[in-house]
């Protein structure tokens, strides 16, 4: 089966330094997938290569066995490609259906509309703040997203991929800054995100990794150290050296 | 006619119905029929003000929603009033027809440096655009032949509009014919806003990297806000030359363009009324204050952007919210 994703000896270097080096991966259709490492292994450099935030020096990114290596960020949205950032990346003075409304303009191709008031869409407002109903958020749906606790905030970052039907979403520490008292609500959203979604979720928490993820890759200063179930993981030792091991040490 | 939305309406329908006109947004048209009748002896300095209200909204709609901040707006209001100048004294004193022309001519120098200016960001964006500015001035002063160079178009004669309306001597023609200009630009500019297309460049302003994230193709939609903006500074720029039958090279300068700034700063950016309230406020106070001392009066307007700027970021406009939502809660 083609995989959703795959990337194929994708390189790049910050200077003299390597961040990606030659990493091949994979994502299955339908995927639960988690990319751990420790601080600095280039995870969310990964995700930026693959988003085409950044450009690498070297290799091959496919989406669904079609190359975009050279696609612009935008055209890679548009083959169904979403993302959550790491740290918020909201329109802060909106509203959360506002928010939302926007990815679903954009994924509708009605960005670009000059002629008509963004209301004659109604169809659009309905299915942006059907998601916000989905994702519990319908009660905040006019508050500004200044306004709302940082938990919420994380949710609406969720919200805005959910609304691209991306085929393929990145997660990007989803949980990052949120108390642990409200984190479970994420993880819960999560969760339950459609099945035909392929997820890769980046995460230090390993109580959710191994809650979520049937497969997980450990990325270590930019390479692919072990990729497995999260028994094999749990069991391999070297990543409990480069992970358990330094509590161990310390 | 109007619907008032209140909070405890469902989102869903708040949404839907954003873009109704709402009562107060008649207000600046009463003033502006009001004012006709009310100030006779001073309708040529209203049909400036007009005039300028629409250079302001053509930047409220690059600097208030899109965020881009330009120090060198005037060049394309001079290039439209440079191009309505030549165009009546060389082939038609038509207004009309100049309006247009000075438009296209605009837009065409919007698209062309706007391609070029948008791909920087911040602080090389802005020199860019006062560069820009300096080049377009240079090639009118230079370009004497054609521009007049430093002593301006002269004898400029327009002819009636529609073939009816003489330009009269107590600017009575020339009021109302900046009023309907600017009446058709506000429809068109306050249908942009409202539109996905203009609800998108407040999504750029607010985070830039989010749009690239949900796919946006945000150079293209800042490039065409960008013709589009100096488009509507070209109408501006041909009001002025219709107006007054003259063109100086003071259309270009980089006083217009820095005023241009303060005026919509002093209304409130990214609102659209901030352009017409900045504006009026602006040039009343400067015909006023210019009588008493004409040297010192920048001084109360310096004075007063130092106190909107520290204690009002919205502008004045800003400040009526605060006062009516102060009010709401008293009552």
């Amino acid at each position: 089966m083609t995989p959703a994703l795959e990337t194929i000896g994708l390189k790049k270097n910050f200077g003299a330094l390597p961040v990606a080096n030659d990493i091949n991966f994979k994502l299955a259709p339908g995927a639960r997938h988690a990319l751990i490492g420790p601080n600095g292994a280039g995870k969310t450099t990964f995700i930026n290569l693959i988003t085409g935030r950044l450009s690498p020096n070297a290799g091959t990114i496919k989406l669904a066995g079609e190359d975009i290596t050279r696609l612009s960020q935008a055209a890679r949205v548009k083959r169904g490609l979403g993302r959550t950032f790491q740290i918020n990346m909201l329109y802060k003075g909106l509203s959360v259906l506002e928010n939302v409304l926007m990815a679903v303009s954009e994924r509708e191709g009605r960005g670009g509309d000059m002629f008509r008031v963004a209301g004659s869409h109604r169809d659009i407002v309905e299915e942006a703040y059907a998601l916000l109903e989905r994702l519990r958020l319908a009660d905040v749906a006019m508050s500004l997203v200044k306004e709302l606790p940082y938990g919420k905030q994380r949710l609406v970052e969720i919200a805005i991929a959910l609304g691209l039907h991306p085929s393929v979403l990145l997660l990007d520490e989803p949980a990052a800054g949120v108390p642990s008292t409200e984190s479970s609500i994420i993880l819960d959203v999560v969760e339950s995100l459609p099945g035909d979604i392929a997820m890769l979720i980046i995460e230090h928490d390993m109580d959710l990794v191994f809650r979520l993820a049937r497969k997980i890759t450990v990325l270590v200063q930019g390479a692919v150290l072990v990729e497995g179930t999260p028994a094999e993981i749990a069991a391999d030792p070297r990543v409990r050296e480069v992970y358990l091991g330094e509590r161990q040490h310390g | 006619m109007f619907h008032r939305l209140s909070p405890d309406d469902p989102p869903v329908e708040q949404m839907v119905q954003s873009h109704k006109l709402r009562p107060l947004e008649l207000l600046p048209w009463l003033a502006i029929v009001g004012a006709y009748f009310a100030f006779p002896e001073y309708l040529s300095l209203g049909s400036q003000i007009l005039l300028t209200v629409v250079f302001a909204l053509s930047l409220d709609l690059i600097l208030g929603y899109a965020g881009i901040i330009t120090l060198g707006h005037s060049a394309f209001f001079g290039v439209g009033a440079y191009t309505a100048g030549i165009y009546a004294l060389h082939i038609s004193g038509e207004p009309l027809s100049g309006l247009v022309v000075a438009a296209l001519a605009a837009g065409l120098v919007g698209l062309a440096s706007g391609l070029v200016i948008l791909r920087t960001h911040g602080l090389t964006l802005l020199m860019l655009t006062l560069a820009f500015l300096f080049l377009i001035h240079e090639i009118a002063n230079k370009a004497g032949f054609i521009t007049g160079g430093a002593d301006g178009l002269q004898g400029i004669a327009m002819q009636e509009i529609f073939g009816q309306f003489r330009f009269d001597m107590f600017g009575r023609t020339a009021y109302v014919y900046s009023a309907v200009v600017l009446f058709i630009v506000w429809l068109f500019a306050r249908l942009l806003v409202h539109s996905p297309f203009g609800r998108s460049l407040t999504g750029i302003r607010e985070n830039v990297t989010r749009m690239h994230a949900i796919g946006t193709p945000v150079r293209r939609r800042l490039v065409i806000i960008y013709t589009i903006s100096a488009m509507i500074a070209g109408i501006a720029g041909a009001l002025l030359t219709h107006t007054t039958q003259f063109v100086g090279l003071n259309v270009l300068s980089f006083e217009r363009s820095g005023e241009i700034v303060i005026m919509l700063i002093l209304g409130g950016i990214g609102r659209l009324y901030g352009a017409f309230v900045g504006a009026a406020v602006f040039m009343i106070a400067q015909d006023e204050l210019a009588k008493a001392d004409p040297v010192f009066w920048y001084f109360w307007i310096g004075l007063l952007l130092v106190l909107i700027v520290m204690f009002a970021r919205g502008g004045i406009l800003g400040l009526v919210d605060q006062a009516r939502r102060w009010l709401r809660r008293r009552v």
